[in-house]
């Protein structure tokens, strides 16, 4: 059954929530809901569910208006942020809870309760309460939960903001593969892009209640429809730069090349340019690319890698290198992108220009 | 070698005096006063545990003692589902929260001898609204020469008075429940007796614990409203522990019978308290 809101939102008080959000959801997919905290991720969940109705729209699971229809009434289930489990009930009542509540006969329960804690390996806690278990067994039991009663819809509100680094990793991989037999529609909700590009599945972009743009997730990390959309997507934030075309040259902040094949298409005028952080190089590129003199804000090395904040002429950059780059306070230097890897957007903000190619520059040389 | 520096005990002196004064010292006393016949400062006689003995057999205090026992479990059995029944039906948010919260402590302000003076004039069959419809419906109602009706009275004082303190300490512990369990729980599809049972009396288990004992401590101690509508009567039918101690030491003066019957009557609370408090926090490992 696939899921689809029309024209749906929601406004309290005055303060609108959702904003007209159109969408559809395949059955057996898996859909990340990416975007800022406040931007209605929860929201939107909790309309798809039906804890919320909607002022204005339609909700449909498999074509039928389910928009009037309480949650009691429909096969939903939801894991949240923080750990949701019944604290007086064992690991293996939790996971039975929502088939004790359809009724389900004892030896299924128990068949099924064991089968989905296999799967989500805690079937070696069965027996014991939540309160003794660590978040990430607490979390799994909160998803098995979910997943026991084979729900149309299953809605992950940023289920692993509380748990650390590898755990995350860990569930991250198994989510995926839990997913990839289910006929179930799954959301998912994050504020981490690269969470929704290691997901996998589509991604829907979100910002102040809109929908700003939805497709199959590397395609919207690709190809994102405006301005706005390649902002939300990429961490850090991708880089805005003006860019004018005049005659057979090109001018970035300053920087002069000659017009690049692909971008002959475009009329002379004035555009902006998108470049994605981990495209800057310290080094001389061997291809066209335009050269920017600027100054070091900071340098914040984590790890093997460096995230350079850069000044240009007032206008903030932020590179993302490989490799560690100690640098001080107000250093100048000149950082360099290749052309074919900038985006090119109308002042509007609509994209009109991909990156030609994505392969690292030096495998095209 | 270790050398020690004793200058910390300075520091805890002045809780040792507070204590020793307040309760170590008055405790001892009563000790004394317990294992002794006093007669007047300079005639008194050790008689060991005779008082004791003789309190155990008392009719009169086991009489007492067994109505306090009754009188304390009806308390409890009223008020602690009344009080969570009164914070479930409560507002969440909005401006009915600051009204009821307001009036339900409006009790809470009111001195025990108050309560008494007020019950007393409402439940006159004469001039109290209570006591005038009651009989003016039919009902043989009168405190003053009827022992139910007298018990009956002091129960509701009591209900009236105190209630409000459950009350608000299950509020307390439902507003500490995340709005999520409740989401969950109606994505389960669970009742709402479920609700209750797994999400809500799990919250509420540490603030009735403390209502439990509250409540349990004050009711077994109650002495002002019976004294002030009845007097204790009619006969000895609202006559509580407190006040037939009172009854022995000012009344009789009978200081070494008076002192071992509180030492008991301590006993008893402390007892009585612990295996509430062992029985509702026995399996908290479990969660």
């Amino acid at each position: 059954m696939s899921l689809q809101l029309d024209n749906v939102t929601l406004s309290v008080r005055g303060e609108t929530y959702i904003d007209n959000a159109s969408l559809t959801l395949e059955p057996g997919s898996f859909n990340v809901l990416l975007g800022h905290t406040l931007a209605g991720k929860t929201t939107l969940m909790r309309l798809m569910a039906g804890l919320d109705k909607p002022d204005r729209g339609v909700v449909r699971l498999g074509g039928r208006d389910m928009t009037q229809v309480p949650v009691r009434q429909r096969n939903v289930s939801m894991v949240y942020q923080q750990f949701i489990n019944y604290p007086t009930l064992t690991v293996f009542d939790n996971i039975a809870s929502p088939l004790k509540q359809a009724k389900v006969a004892r030896q299924e329960i128990a068949r099924r309760v064991e089968e989905t804690a296999a799967m989500l390996g805690i079937q070696h806690l069965l027996g014991r309460y939540p309160q003794a278990l660590s978040g990430g067994q607490q979390q799994r039991t909160a998803m098995a939960r979910a997943l026991v009663k084979d729900a149309d819809l299953v809605l992950f509100d940023e289920p692993l903001v509380n748990l650390d680094y590898k755990l995350r990793e860990a569930l991250r991989v198994e989510m995926r593969k839990l997913f990839e037999s289910r006929n179930t529609i799954a959301v998912y909700a994050t504020t981490e892009s690269a969470e929704a590009l290691a997901l996998g599945g589509t991604t829907t972009l979100l910002h102040q209640g809109r929908i700003v743009q939805s497709g199959a997730s590397g395609e919207v990390y690709r190809h994102p429809c405006n301005r706005e959309a390649a902002s939300l997507f990429g961490e850090p934030p991708i880089n805005l730069l003006p860019m004018s075309i005049q005659g057979e040259e090109c001018r970035v902040a300053g920087s002069r090349q000659p017009l690049p094949e692909a971008w002959r298409s475009l009329p002379a005028g004035e555009y902006q340019v998108g470049i994605r952080p981990h495209h800057w190089s310290l080094q001389p590129v061997p291809e066209p690319a335009f050269r920017l003199p600027v100054v070091v804000r900071v340098a914040e090395i984590s790890g093997s890698e460096t995230f350079l904040h850069l000044s240009h002429d007032q206008i903030d950059l932020v590179a993302h290198l490989i490799g560690i780059h100690e640098f001080g306070v107000d250093q100048a230097l000149e950082i360099q992108v290749a052309c074919r890897q900038l985006f090119v957007f109308e002042p509007g903000g609509e994209l009109l220009l991909a990156p030609y190619s994505l392969r690292p520059a030096l495998a095209s040389v | 070698m270790k050398t020690y520096n004793n200058k910390a005990w300075w520091l805890v002196l002045p809780v040792f005096a507070l204590v020793a004064f307040s309760a170590i010292i008055p405790m001892m006393t009563v000790v004394n006063y317990s294992i002794q016949d006093i007669f007047d400062p300079n005639t008194r006689y050790f008689v060991g545990t005779e008082w004791y003995r003789e309190i155990l057999a008392d009719p009169r205090l086991l009489d007492s003692l067994l109505r306090q026992f009754v009188y304390s479990l009806c308390v409890l059995v009223i008020e602690v589902p009344l009080g969570i029944i009164v914070a479930l039906s409560m507002p969440r948010r909005g401006l009915g929260v600051p009204v009821s919260l307001i009036l339900l402590s409006l009790p809470l302000l009111v001195p025990w001898n108050v309560v008494g003076t007020i019950w007393q004039i409402i439940g006159r069959e004469d001039i109290g609204l209570y006591g005038w419809i009651l009989n003016s419906i039919g009902l043989d109602y009168n405190y003053a020469s009827n022992p139910r009706d007298a018990w009956a009275t002091v129960l509701i004082m009591d209900v009236w008075h105190w209630t409000s303190l459950v009350a608000l300490l299950c509020y307390s512990g439902l507003r500490s429940i995340p709005d999520v369990y409740y989401q969950a729980a109606r994505i389960d599809r669970a009742s709402h007796w479920a609700v209750f049972r797994f999400i809500q009396l799990p919250k509420l288990k540490n603030v009735l614990l403390i209502a439990v004992m509250l409540r349990f401590m004050d009711s077994f101690m109650i002495y002002t409203e019976p004294f002030v509508l009845t007097g204790g009567g009619p006969g000895t039918a609202t006559t509580f522990l407190s006040q037939t101690l009172t009854q022995m030491a000012l009344g009789q003066f009978d200081l070494g019978r008076a002192a071992a019957f509180s030492l008991i009557y301590f006993l008893i609370i402390l007892l009585v308290t612990w295996v509430f408090y062992t029985a509702m926090t026995h399996n908290d490992d479990k969660g």
